[in-house]
């Protein structure tokens, strides 16, 4: 029961958060919009009419066929639901709807490879590339990370020990797109090993994209990695060292189990319900970063595209990718919350 | 959580090395704050993106000390100043501005400029010619003064890249043992019978002849366009890097402090106070934390620059609302355990007021924990601002670490192989960040006792 009602007001708080995120942006970029919108109107209409000769010729003075421009204009913007302001309950209800159910509209300038101005078919294009890298980057950074922490956490004080705290907290000090382009610079330029540009040249749907691809994403993981690991190691190794300390190691001890089993099988055991939960956090706090990631290796994912849709000012993009960006974040909290409460049943209980 | 009084926290401090490391550094980049902001006039940041200002500084050229470590000597870009000489001979009267380089490098230089300011009247001949070290005079340049019947100031610069250059020194094609397909820079700085530097005094002359009437050299320079410079080189828009990382230093320390001062004091009132007044209060405060605390933070900060504004100000404000949650979450299970100790009971069954309590007993115990919070947030700060400034949503009127590497990465150095554009400025946030880790992880130490191991 205690489970129940605590993902159930977990789950309200995420929906919350969502709505409020949606109403943010919205209200955020809202009144650019409108006026961009507008702007593309008059200039439709104009083109329309200038386009057919016939009806300005059925005017006599340019007063009057003013009138009628602006009157076309009018009844456009009024259709479109353009005249109430963007706050009118009506139309912010209209647009979060829209959203809710992934209608995102056309983008304004950005298109997808594939040529669709459509704002969702541009999104979901280009969320599995991110979704490609930081997964395998997390995941690899992971996987090192939890042996080196054990690793070190066996032996406190040892020289393995103290060189991963030490490099834990010095490359958690440098910006992962820093060492992107220092990493560009030496791996593409001093020594021509990689691409600098992580966008492969070659068209999807040619044979040897997949291959192009993970050769391009090299780069971008092993930077990624590289600031990664030595804080998820250190993060490992403090929560091992917080474990060994409890009791029932210490009775594992005087048994006689050896400390090395006692660390990877007992501790580690252990240890996993904050690993776990930090990962699943891990990976959405990177999804955020990715938009600088991104953009140093142009990598062609969501980041970027993001990037892109801030320098133009494609509002329906930025609407539609802050959106995704949230419920990917959410989810993986929401993630990391189910698996707290299933790793350690103690957050059942309490609270 | 246990109260730790400051005298201890000192003692303890003083005891760690890494902390004392920290206090070092970050002494040290006040230091460089106070001396920038003092010394380096202020109109150097505020026209860092007026191009008029760089215009005599060579475009991209690597930090002068390079030629200390490596055998081929880079041309530096050198500023000369004239030496004027005024004579006079049958009327006829002579200004001659000499300009003495001693050329000493391995490779040669990109270009020369002549940049004066002369007050005179009526018509004046310029010549201008060099004198190699090997005794060789070449002329270069034959022109005159625009014509003016009244006094009137005159500023001019004479470029290497003139075409009439080139047309004069064609003239010498036989005394020179290779073709003349080069630049001017490399004929003049050439020896005679190869196309390899000479190296050795240069004197370059500007003679100005008036008939009857003098000449005033009001200002009067030469730039020898070299390919180093200063102390840490310039980019691609001439500026001068060094100028640039030095104005940053104050400005990422304000921008880092300020931020992580200001969330750390509103997280821990916002969490304490919400800690101690629990039930409905308490459970209405923390979801809204929550619902701040899940807000994507970066996509965020770049609409809120892109939207209202990207002044540093407003931005360090941005910066706030999303740095303070994870301390209000803190202090408020702290405040939930103080708050159940007996005096602060007896002190309420004593009738003090709320406000009284909070500010009085739990905040201080909190302190401690205050100021380790402090010095490990303000890293973040600083790299987020760098990142965002990166993205090109900095305040462009500030020269910060991350808009010298927005610009750095605009103009594809890393491609490039630009590297002392790229490396200083992340050293620069990392060595920064590192100082704040360092004091903070050894007052976390002190303070959270159960780390010490």
């Amino acid at each position: 029961m205690g489970l129940k009602r605590y993902l159930v007001t977990r789950g309200l708080t995420m929906f919350g958060v969502l709505m409020i995120t949606l109403l943010l942006t919205i209200s955020l970029v809202g009144s650019n919009m409108d006026t961009i919108l507008k702007q593309g109107i008059i200039y439709q209409v104009r083109a329309e009419i200038t386009e057919n000769t016939t009806i300005a010729q059925g005017f006599n003075n340019p007063e009057e066929f003013e009138k009628f421009v602006q009157q076309k204009i009018d009844e456009r913007v009024k259709t479109l639901g353009l005249d109430t302001p963007w706050y009118s309950p009506q139309r912010l209800g209209y647009t979060m709807y829209k959203i809710l159910i992934l209608d995102f509209g056309n983008a304004t300038f950005l298109t997808s490879d594939s040529g669709s101005s459509n704002v969702g078919e541009i999104i979901f294009e280009k969320m599995p590339k991110t979704i490609l890298l930081f997964t395998t980057a997390t995941i690899i950074i992971s996987i090192i990370g939890i042996l080196l922490g054990a690793a070190s956490s066996n032996k406190i004080g040892s020289k393995t020990d103290r060189i991963t705290s030490t490099f834990a907290v010095i490359s958690s000090s440098f910006p992962v797109w820093w060492i992107g382009m220092l990493m560009i610079f030496v791996f593409a330029f001093v020594y021509q090993i990689f691409p600098a540009r992580a966008t492969p040249s070659i068209e999807p749907d040619e044979p040897g994209y997949i291959l192009a691809l993970l050769y391009h994403m090299a780069l971008p993981v092993i930077t990624i990695v590289l600031i990664g690991f030595g804080a998820w190691a250190y993060l490992v190794r403090n929560f091992m060292v917080g474990i060994m300390q409890e009791d029932f190691i210490a009775a594992k001890k005087t048994i006689g189990i050896s400390k090395k089993k006692i660390v990877y099988s007992h501790a580690l055991r252990n240890a996993a319900p904050p690993i776990v939960t930090i990962l699943a956090l891990s990976l959405s706090g990177s999804l955020g970063g990715a938009i600088i990631t991104e953009a140093v290796f142009d990598w062609p994912g969501m980041g970027r595209l993001y990037f892109e849709a801030i320098s133009v000012m494609d509002l329906p993009v930025i609407i539609g990718s802050t959106y995704i960006l949230t419920v990917l974040f959410l989810v993986s909290i929401f993630i990391a919350d189910l698996l707290y409460g299933y790793f350690d049943p103690r957050v059942r209980t309490s609270s | 959580m246990s109260s730790v009084s400051t005298q201890e926290i000192k003692k303890e401090f003083l005891k760690s090395k890494l902390g004392l490391t920290g206090v070092f550094i970050l002494s040290g980049l006040i230091l460089v704050s106070i001396i920038t902001i003092s010394v380096i006039p202020a109109s150097t940041f505020q026209e860092w993106n007026n191009p008029e200002k760089w215009i005599s500084y060579p475009k991209t050229s690597v930090p002068s000390w390079v030629n200390f470590l490596s055998s081929d000597k880079i041309p530096e870009h050198k500023i000369i100043n004239a030496e004027v000489f005024q004579s006079q001979e049958n009327g006829i009267f002579l200004t001659s501005q000499q300009f003495g380089v001693y050329f000493e490098y391995d490779d040669f230089p990109s270009d020369f400029i002549f940049e004066m300011k002369t007050k005179y009247t009526d018509s004046h001949i310029v010549q201008i010619k060099v004198i190699r070290p090997d005794g060789i005079t070449l002329e270069l340049l034959s022109t005159s003064l625009p014509h003016s019947d009244n006094e009137t100031i005159h500023n001019q610069r004479y470029f290497s890249t003139d075409s009439m250059i080139k047309k004069n020194l064609s003239t010498y094609k036989d005394d020179f043992g290779f073709d003349f397909q080069v630049g001017v820079t490399e004929i003049i700085f050439s020896e005679l019978y190869t196309n390899q530097i000479q190296k050795g005094n240069y004197i370059f002359i500007v003679d100005i002849y008036g008939i009857g009437k003098d000449v005033e050299v009001l200002e009067s320079k030469m730039i020898l366009g070299g390919k180093a410079y200063g102390l840490m080189g310039t980019d691609e828009l001439r500026r001068d890097l060094a100028i640039g990382l030095l104005w940053g230093t104050p400005l990422a320390l304000f921008i880092g402090i300020s931020v992580s001062i200001g969330s750390v004091v509103v997280g821990l009132i916002y969490g304490v106070y919400s800690g101690y007044k629990g039930k409905k209060t308490d459970e209405v405060m923390m979801r809204f934390n929550d619902v701040i605390y899940a807000l994507p933070a970066l996509p965020f900060l770049i609409i809120l620059a892109v939207t209202i504004s990207n002044s540093i100000f407003l931005m360090i404000g941005f910066l706030m609302i999303f740095s303070w949650v994870g301390i209000a979450k803190v202090s408020r299970s702290m405040s939930l355990q103080i708050k159940t100790r007996q005096y602060i009971e007896a002190a309420k069954i004593m009738g003090q007021k709320d406000s009284k309590i909070i500010f009085r007993h739990i905040l201080p115990q909190l302190l401690p924990y205050a100021f380790a919070s402090i010095a490990i947030s303000v890293p973040a700060a600083i790299t987020t601002e760098a990142g965002l400034s990166f993205l090109g949503l900095g305040d462009p009127s500030f020269p910060t670490w991350g808009q010298i590497l927005h610009d750095a990465n605009t103009y594809g150095a890393a491609a490039q192989g630009f590297w002392w554009w790229i490396v200083p400025p992340g050293i620069l946030i990392a060595i920064t960040g590192l100082a704040f880790v360092f004091i903070g992880n050894a007052l976390d130490a002190i303070v959270n006792p159960k780390l010490k191991r």
